[in-house]
Formats: C-alpha cells, structure tokens, sequence
C-alpha cells in the first residue's frame, strides 16, 4: 500500500546484505516512487499518536488520546466539527485532509525517551505516518523532535513547556503550541506583584533536570526583576517520593514565598508535603504571611494534590471555562469543551486541547499547502497567524516554531464544585507581555536548521 | 541544631516506610526462602485500601439540583454520600474523614486474605525453584496487580488526606523549652512513625514470646528437622507470609496521607527495600529493621542543603552508596546470617 | 566447521538463516490485510530484536555459566551508547569508531564494578551491581547532564565538530553511515501485496549478532567455560582445590560488559539518541527477563527472550481500541463491543498486563523458558525427544537437576 523508500543508496550493491543474491532488481520499487517520506497514495492518510500509555503521565496521555480520536473524528466530517467552526481558516471542510481519508496509529512513550521513539520509528517505517504528535514531557518531545528531523515527517508537540523544545533543541520540523517556562514566568511576574508585592524573598525547589532547571531560570529571572530576592534554589531527584527533608529548611532560611518547579507526581507529592509542614498557614521569619507557588499547572495534577491545590497561583496553557470567564477573545474553548464533554462526560485538560489543535493546525496547513509534503507544511505554519482556537490571536512564529499567544494565570479553587473544577482563572496574560525575541538567552544555542522531507 | 534535629525526625520517618516493608521481605525470605518482587506490589495495594475505604464510604445519591448548571449547560447533578444521609452529615463526615485510620480495619483482613492467595496459589509452588524463577514469577505477578489497579483507579495520584484532628503540627521546639516554631513536625508523620514502632514491635513479641512464634524461628534456623518432629511447618510459613503481607499493607494504608497513592508506588520502593534487605543481612530481621532507619536518616541528611553544597548530587546516589560501603565492609550486611543467598 | 561440533554448526546455521531472511520471517502478512498490524519486519523492531539479542547473549555468558546474577547490567548499555553518540558528535558519523569506542569504555566500566562487586556473590553481588547502575542513571540524569544530556538524552546537534567528516555547521542531521552505507538506509521488495524491507543497518547489527552468537559457542565449550560451570555448581570445592576463581569471573563479567556495551553501541548507531533510561534499573531487570524467559545457560535461549519482551512491547502497545473494532466490525454490535472490550485490556494501553500475564505462564508451565518448551513440544511430536538440540537439553538437564540456586 505504501511504497517506501528511505535511502539514497541502494544497499544491495555494497553486498553488506548476504541475501544479495534474492535480489530481484526488476520488482524493486522505482526509485522516483515518492518525492518524500511516506507520502500518502492511497485514499487515506495516517497520523501518529504517540502518548504516555503506562508510567506516570498515563492518564494525561488516555486524555490526548481522546481528543486525538476527537480532532480526527471532526476531520473526517463526524461529530459536531468542533473548532472547524470557529477556526479563523476555513479550508477545513471535513472531507479528510486533501480529500484524504485520516486515519491513525498510537503507540506508548512511556515517558521515556528511547521507548517514544522507539513507538515514533515504528509509526514512520510500520504504519507511514506522515506527522507525530503527542507526548507529555520535554525530555520525550525533544527526543521524538529530533527523529521526525532525521526521518523527515513533521511533528506536533503535545504536552511540553521546556524552554528548551523551541530553544537549544529546536528543530525545522517541530511545531510546538503549548506555551513555554519563560512565558510562565512573564505571565505570572505582574500577579505575583499584584498578589505577594514586590519585597518577598523566593525560595525554589526544583526538578533535578531540563525542565526543571528552565522554569526555576525563568521564574528567578521574573521575580528578581520584581525585587524579589531569591534565598536557595535546592534541586530535588527526580525519584524522590517524599520531600520532606527539602521543605523542613525552608521556614528557617528566612524566605516567605516557596517555588515548586516540579510537575507531576513530583509536584502533587512535594506541594502535598509542604502542606503537612504547614508552610501554607506559616507566618514566615519576615513577618509575612507564607506563600506557595506551582510556575506549571495542569488539571490532573490539581486533582492528585486535592485540597492542597487550593489557593495556589500556576499558569496554564489553556483551561476551558475561559471563553465564559473572559468572553469571545477566546472563542472556540466553548465548542470545544462541549464536543468533548459531550462524547466523554467530563471536560478536556489543556494537554486534550493543546492535541486537539495540533492536529486541526496540520491538517489546515497540509490542506493549504495543498501537499503533505513536510517542506511545504513548514512553510504553511511558518508566521501564520490565526484564531478560534481557544487561545485568541494565535502566531506560529517562523525564526522558532514556537506559538505566541495569551498565558492563562490560574489559582486553586477555594470550594470546587467537583473533581473537574478545581482551578480559577485569575487573568489571561495578553501575548504582548510574554513574547520574546527568538533569540532570547533563555533559547540560544538552537538552530532550526533546513526542514528535511526525507527520501 | 534544630536543622539537625528535623533531619533526624525525617528520617526515622521515611526509615519506618522503608523498615516496614523490609521486614516483611525478609520474613517472606526467611521463612519460605522465596525472594518476592511482588511485596511492593502489596504495599500499594494496602494504600489502595485506603483508598477504596474512601471511595465506598464517599458513594453517594445523586440529585439535579436546578439552580446550578454544569459545564455542558445540564442541570448540575449534586452527589451526597449515602453515610451523610444515614447518619447526619456531621456524623457522616467524620467517618469519611477518618477513613483513612479506619481502613486499618478494612485493610488487614483482605491483606491477609491476598497473602493467602498468593502463597497458596502461587508461592507454594516455587518453594523448590532457582531463585531466578521465583523473582521472574513474582515480577510478573506485580505487573499484573498494578495494572489491574490502574485500571479500576487511573494512573493520578489519589488524595486521601488524614482526619482533619491530625493536620497540624506538633511544636517540639516549645515543648522541649527551645524556641517556638523552630522544630515543628507534622502529626500524621509522627503517627506514622509511632504505628511503625509498634507494628515492628508487635512482629518481634509475636516471633518471641509466643509458641507459635517459636516454632516458625526454629522453621526458620532448620526447616528439616522441626519438619522431622512432626510439626506441620508450612501450614505455619503460609500464615506467616499472610502477616508479612498484612504488614506491608498497613504501611501501605498508614502512607497514603504522606504522599497521594498511585499504582506504581510499589515499584518505587521494591528496588529501595530489596536495597534496605539486602544492607540488613539476608534472613536477619533486627538487621532489616536497622538498615531501613539507618538509611532513611542517612538519606535526610544527604539532602541537607550544607551537604548538597559540598557534594552535588550526593542526596541521589546516597543510598546506593552506603550499600556499597557497608556490603564491602560487612560481606553479610549489617547482621546477615552466614550462607544464606551467597551462592 | 570454525572449531564447532556439528550440532553447533547446524545452531549456527539456523540462527544465520533466521536472521538473514527475518525481513521476510517476521513480515508474513500483506500489508493492508487486518493482521499486518502484527507484522514485525520494520527496521527499528528488526534491529531491536538483533540488539536486545546481543545484550542477552553477553548477560547469559554470566549469569547463565557462572550463575552470578547481575542487577545492573543496563549500566554497561547505556555508558556505551553515550560512548557511541559523543563519537559520532566529536570524530565521525562512521559507526566503526562509535562500536569500538563503546566496547572499550563498557569493557572498562565493568572492570571497575566487577572487580568491585565480585568480592560478594549472591544477592549481596546483586545488590552491589544494582547500586552502581542505580547511581549510573541518577547521576546521568541530574549531575551529569553537561556529559549525558540527562533527561533528554544525548543526541546530535548541527554544530557537533565531527573532526574527521570535515567538521562545520550542517544544515541539516548528518547520518550515521557504515563507511558511506547509511545505516537508515532501507529497500523495499514489493512482492504483490506484501512489502519486505532490507535495511542497511539491521544487516549490520545481524552480522555481529551472528559473530557473538559465534563467540558465545565458543566460550560456552571451551575449558573456560567450563570453569565458569564449576564456579556455578560449587565455588566452595573449586577454590578449596587451590584454585581462585575470581580471574574467570571477572573475565567472563567483563566479557558480558563488553556484549553489553556493544550493544549499546549499536542501539546509538541505528538511532543517535542515547538515554539515561537505557541504565534504570527497569531496563537491567529486562535482560534478566529476557534471559530467563528464553532459558538461562541455553544458547539460544535469551536471543529467543529479547524477540518476545521487545514484540510485546512494540506491537501489543500498539492495538488500540480502534483496530480492534476494524477487526471485529463483522460482528453484531453488542457482541464486538463486548469482544473489544476485553482485548482492549490486553493490547493498547493494557500492554504491560500481557507481559505479566505471559511472565507468570511461562514461568509456570515451562520451568527452563522458552526453550525448554520447546523441546517439550518436540518430544511431544516425536515421542523419542531425547534426539536433537543436545546443546540445549545439556543446560535444561543442568538446571533440572538443581532445585535451587
């Protein structure tokens, strides 16, 4: 069905393969068969769904998942069209992609970045899947970034906030819409002075690793430009279960606010035992009331950390009461939030939507391109603005493939109406405070380098 | 000095986790000479006592409450637990906020039942096998638990909070006539600790003082010859794996409100107690017992930030470290009997 | 044939030809058909099978002779993928000097644990080389990043110096090559429907596994190895006759780090990423699976283990609830709802319940592996199975007649 040819040589000659002699040469596929990796010939196109399915983040991947099955069903003309409806470009009309027929594959990261690529080779060279997308970590998404350079397929990062993704790492045929550490930092420096002042002394916990160490760097960077004075920056492991020899020193160092840089099971335990130390009711050595903050939110780690969650700011990529908070700038949250709830039951998290429109922004592009031909999507994306997608005005910057749109400032709910409902929104930080020049210090040492079609 | 102090209270604290599935290894090991990757399956299956205590006394009636809309513009449906109907709301939520203690109850009766199981349906059958075998079979079963408790209940972390009579913070600095607020401990951490001590104690009393006690520790020294007196010893080693399990369990339960339960919390102590095990002494349980104190208190302080300055790093690799030491020092481990697992 | 007695050689034999026509093998469905999704003849598969072949190989060598059960053979693996990927970073997208590198440095790295770890035996071996991959990972990941590139792993970059490749900035990833022979590089023989693909790399990755299947022989009938059997059956006697046995362990250690590192090796050089997982110990207690489950001290045996645990892991993770449906769409409804409903346990997400299921199964019915099973079904066929496969009955009957270890 799909005629793939991945090399520039032919191997047979060279008589490394001892089965040269089988060889057939007149059966072998021609060798101007497709003009790029896995070009799709048939009637039908396939994308591939690489998420978390076991380990940690696995329920963060069951809910790309979902709106993956969701973004395909709209694509392909089922359900109620979602964000077709609102999306600010209307070449989608629901008949497949380039009258293509979507189909997709999936396949388990294990939050593990041999292991997601290991799933992403076989989507490339098993099933010819001519994009990837998906992944709930930085460390996966700039591992899988990199194979889909090497093999030539575009890939759409899912759930992934490292500086370094669109930064040092990133790559021509990477796309990311999720927002970043340094724009977590702009959005949430005003609040923080709103909320906290200007004279407060920050202390950090942060994951000993890449992700961690970009956030805590963007939220030092944002504070001290505040005033504030950083007091520690204590790396944590990533194995640690219990934090508690970290959180017992803070309170006597002197510092009044604590920074969590952790996400996941690591922040919902160590915001949990912070709690149990009762930082959150302390009166700090400053005479300050004690404050918590988590830089990165999402829905599902609100719900592990229960009742400790309330009260503390994060930032968010996206959260779908923000259409109803914040009105019609952010159209297309609504449509979304019910097409999903209505064929799941409960509401999407902001990595279902970062997913969800990931795809609905490949498919716009191959469809305005009028070829899947990766050289030709990268130029489609490359500076295209849009909107109705949930974000508001959106601009997939060209110099680093990286989104630039508003920032969602969250808190914990005081009393939550249920499980689902367990973050405020407390403003949508307008792009213009969080945009950066691609060559921002934070991002340096990348270069994007020329997009690859494979073949 | 109170730096100090909190370290130490720390680690007796992460110590008693780590003793307390260590003992039940070694007496798994001791007694049946089976190596069981699956114990730290049953200490998360404990917690997810804890949790499935919560989740029956939180069922609830479901009414429509008109005035209030859901996200999909629905009526929105108001849940209230059936314990809070039957027994006034503020009578039910207390239970529900004790649910946790009160699963102590739930909780050693199915571990004791799930050890049962295993022992008999399983277990028996590899008394006799490479060890190799033992640990792939158990390996697997492990899988197997986890995976079924992922389903029922997700991969997230479950908050189950203590009761609300624990949250606070016991000040130790007044109490002890030092500054106020400088050493304060968590409740629930202190209890935890105090449940360990007496849980370990309870094991030790039951092994010494009682007949039944005395004659697995002969099993256990000489498994022939007790067999040879006519005494029917394996009836005796499947009871005990049902209490090793059951002990497993309990600190399972007792864990939850320190961290939110999920079901791969048992891989991540399986390889730590086998460490905790092994740095004990194969077959010794004062020596497990210890080896779980002194490594939780030596992991604290290596996460002191005055350490962390000096060596970076050194909180990651501490334990692995003293392993090597102390096995390098000691061939058997702290008070590892001779011959048991050297071949 | 090479030294070997006509049993081996036929081994040998059969295991050239499974791995020379595994394009063809392991792709016995046309694609398009429903069943293609279990076809298995991809290059990334295909070189994972041949690689995690390798690494058991060498694991086998120690644990399945000598009996020392290492906890923290990953760590060889991953210090040699790492030496493989700075090669390709610093000298040369060849992978010649990338496989050799990471042989040497994997053989030095175990030098050092194993002359360490092997004063213990037992558990206590066990738990002391657990504890050096364990600070191998964590380090990796946290302190070392500068060197490993931690969480992301190591991989290469644009401006990587490439000394002997003319160095410069690349536009684009150069890649890795077997002297201008691309190891990406892939043909495909499109018989109607079905679509074989030969890839440059896989061959290479198949001609050193059948040249450490070779070694493996070898070691296993040499007098060597037949120390390596006493110091298994019974250390004590052996050293009470005035031998120290402690030169052939660390040999044969050592040997076993240099398998691993080589397969490390190669893992880099079919995709340059190397990540600090590939040393958890998760990913050392794998090869003692794969070990196991193929039937220790066999020599077929772990290349057998690593081809199921990788195909689980890469074909069941990928049935997902939609593939299932398009399998049983022909039946009614409620009765397709319901069968996918409980595959869907099984396969997509429920991956890992399989694996575990199968462990226990195997574990239980068939005590020896895979093998094992293997010659109980032929003795089951031919009723006078004592024939056949002499090499392998030798360790079965070696285990059988040992309860414990």
């Amino acid at each position: 069905m799909s005629f793939r040819r991945q090399t520039r040589r032919g191997i047979l000659k060279t008589g490394i393969a001892a089965g040269a002699g089988l060889a057939l040469p007149t059966i072998f596929t021609a060798r101007s068969a497709s003009a790029f990796t896995n070009e799709p010939t048939g009637s039908s196109v396939t994308l591939g769904f690489n998420v978390p399915q076991s380990g940690p983040y696995a329920d963060e991947g069951a809910d790309e998942l979902r709106a993956f099955e969701l973004a395909v069903e709209h694509l392909n003309g089922e359900g109620d069209g979602g964000m077709m409806n609102t999306f600010s470009s209307k070449e989608l009309t629901g008949e497949g992609i380039l009258g293509k027929r979507v189909e997709y594959v999936t396949g388990d990261t294990q939050t593990k970045s041999d292991a997601a690529r290991a799933s992403a080779r076989s989507m490339i060279e098993k099933d010819g899947a001519v994009m990837i997308s998906g992944g709930s970590s930085s460390g996966v998404a700039v591992a899988v970034q990199g194979l889909c350079q090497e093999a030539g397929v575009i890939f759409m990062a899912g759930l992934t906030h490292s500086n370094d993704t669109t930064g040092k790492d990133r790559k021509a045929n990477g796309f990311r819409h999720f927002f970043n550490a340094y724009q977590s930092g702009a959005a949430l420096g005003p609040v923080l002075e709103t909320l906290y002042g200007t004279d407060r002394k920050a202390y950090h916990l942060t994951a000993d690793y890449t992700w961690g160490w970009t956030t805590q760097e963007s939220m030092q960077a944002v504070t001290e430009d505040l005033g504030w004075e950083t007091v520690n920056n204590v790396l944590t492991p990533l194995a640690a279960t219990d934090f508690s020899s970290y959180i017992t020193p803070i309170l006597q160092s002197g510092a009044d606010v604590l920074f969590l840089n952790h996400y996941g099971g690591n922040m919902v335990n160590s915001l949990t035992n912070a709690v149990q130390f009762g930082l959150k009711d302390a009166m700090a050595q400053t005479g300050k009331q004690f404050e918590i903050v988590v830089p990165l939110y999402s829905e599902l780690m609100a719900r592990g950390a229960g009742e400790n969650i309330r009260g503390i700011p994060g930032s968010q990529n996206w959260d779908w009461k923000l259409e109803n908070q914040l009105g019609e700038r952010y159209r297309g949250t609504n449509v979304f939030t019910q097409s999903f709830g209505e064929k799941y039951g409960f509401p999407p998290s902001q990595a279902a939507h970062t997913c969800y429109v990931q795809t609905l922004l490949y498919a716009d592009a191959v469809q305005r391109a009028g070829s899947f031909n990766p050289c030709a999507v990268v130029e489609a994306l490359e500076d295209f603005e849009f909107d109705g997608l949930g974000n508001g005005p959106t601009l997939y910057r060209g110099a680093d493939h990286q989104c630039l749109k508003d920032v969602v400032v969250t808190r914990g709910k005081e009393n939550p109406d249920n499980e689902f409902d367990l973050v405020e929104i407390v403003e949508a930080t307008p792009v213009e405070q969080v945009t950066y020049p691609p060559d921002h210090p934070m991002f340096a040492g990348g270069a994007l380098g020329e997009c690859n079609e494979g073949a | 000095m109170d730096a100090i102090l909190l370290q130490i209270l720390n680690g007796l604290d992460k110590g008693s986790a780590y003793a307390l599935i260590a003992l039940g290894l070694t007496l798994i090991f001791g007694t049946l000479g089976v190596v069981n990757f699956a114990h730290g399956a049953l200490f998360m299956i404990g917690a997810f006592c804890a949790v499935t205590l919560q989740r029956i006394f939180t069922i609830s009636r479901t009414t429509v409450d008109e005035s209030r809309t859901d996200f999909l513009g629905n009526p929105m449906e108001v849940d209230t637990p059936y314990l809070e109907i039957w027994f006034g709301p503020e009578f039910g939520a207390a239970l529900i906020d004790w649910s946790v203690p009160l699963a102590i109850l739930f909780a050693i009766p199915v571990m004791l039942l799930i050890g049962w199981i295993m022992e008999r349906g399983l277990i028996k059958h590899f008394y006799k096998r490479p060890h190799a075998d033992q640990i792939l079979v158990t390996f697997g079963l492990a899988i197997v638990l986890q995976e079924i408790i992922k389903y029922f209940y997700g991969a997230n972390p479950i908050p189950t909070p203590a009761p609300s009579a624990f949250a606070g913070s016991f000040d130790f600095g007044a109490a002890l006539g030092f500054d106020p607020m400088t050493i304060i401990y968590p409740y629930w951490r202190l209890i935890y600790f105090a449940f360990a001590g007496l849980v370990i104690a309870g094991v030790f009393c039951f092994l010494q003082f009682t007949t039944f006690g005395m004659v697995v520790r002969a099993g256990m020294a000489d498994r022939e010859t007790v067999g040879l007196l006519g005494i029917n010893i394996d009836k005796r080693f499947t009871i005990m794996f049902g209490i090793a399990a059951a002990v497993a369990g309990l600190a399972g339960v007792m864990y939850t409100p320190i961290n939110s339960p999920n079901y791969h919390m048992g891989m991540d102590f399986l390889v730590l107690s086998f460490v905790v095990v092994v740095v004990g002494g194969m077959g010794s349980l004062p020596g497990a017992v210890l080896a779980g104190f002194l490594l939780g208190i030596l992991e604290s302080f290596a996460s002191m930030n005055e350490i962390k300055s000096i060596i970076p790093g050194i909180d990651q690799i501490i334990i692995y470290l003293i392993a090597i030491v102390i096995l390098l020092t000691r061939p058997r481990g702290l008070m590892g009997r001779k011959g048991v697992m050297e071949d | 044939m090479l030294g070997l007695d006509r049993k081996d050689t036929g081994l040998l034999a059969v295991v050239a030809i499974l791995a020379l026509f595994a394009p063809f093998i392991l792709n016995p469905f046309p694609q398009g058909s429903e069943l293609a999704q279990f076809n298995a003849g991809y290059p990334d598969l295909m070189q994972r099978f041949v690689i995690f072949g390798i690494f058991a190989i060498g694991f086998n060598l120690l644990f399945g002779l000598t009996g020392y059960l290492s906890f923290g053979h990953a760590a060889f693996l991953g210090v040699g993928s790492y030496a493989a990927v700075w090669m390709f970073k610093l000298l040369s997208m060849n992978v010649i000097p990338a496989i050799l590198l990471s042989i040497a440095v994997a053989g030095l790295f175990s030098v050092v644990i194993g002359y360490i770890s092997l004063r213990r035996s037992g558990i206590y071996f066990s738990i002391l080389t657990l504890a050096f991959a364990q600070m191998s990972f964590n380090l990796a990941y946290s302190v070392l990043t500068p060197i490993t590139n931690g969480e992301t792993g190591l991989q290469l970059s644009l401006d990587d110096p490439r000394v002997l490749d003319g160095g410069g900035v690349a536009t684009s990833l150069p890649l890795t090559n077997f002297f201008g022979i691309e190891m990406r590089a892939t043909e495909t023989l499109n018989l109607g429907p079905w679509a074989f693909q030969f890839n440059a790399g896989y061959y290479l990755c198949a001609i050193l596994l059948l040249v450490t299947f070779y070694i493996s022989i070898r070691i296993f009938r040499s007098p060597f190895g037949l120390m390596l059997r006493a110091v298994k059956s019974n250390q004590q006697r052996l050293s009470y006759t005035g031998l120290s046995t402690r030169p052939y362990t660390l040999a044969v250690f050592v040997i076993s780090g240099m398998y691993a590192g080589l397969a490390g090796g190669l893992l880099a050089s079919m995709d340059p990423l190397a990540g600090a997982e590939r040393m958890q110990w998760t990913a050392s207690g794998e090869v003692v699976i794969m070990t196991i489950l193929g039937g220790a001290g066999t020599l077929i045996g772990p290349v057998l283990g690593a081809g199921v645990i990788k195909y689980f892991e890469n074909i069941f993770s990928k049935i997902n609830e939609g593939v299932l449906h398009g399998w049983f769409g022909a039946l009614p409804d409620g009765l397709e709802n319901a069968i996918v409903w409980v595959l869907a346990r099984f396969t997509g997400e429920g991956w890992h319940l399989t694996l575990g299921l199968l462990f226990m199964a195997i574990i239980i019915f068939l005590p020896g592996g895979l093998v094992e099973g293997g010659r109980r079904s032929r003795a089951l066929f031919r009723r006078r199975g004592r024939r056949g496969g002499a090499a392998e009955e030798d360790a079965a009957k070696q285990r059988a007649a040992r309860p414990a270890e």
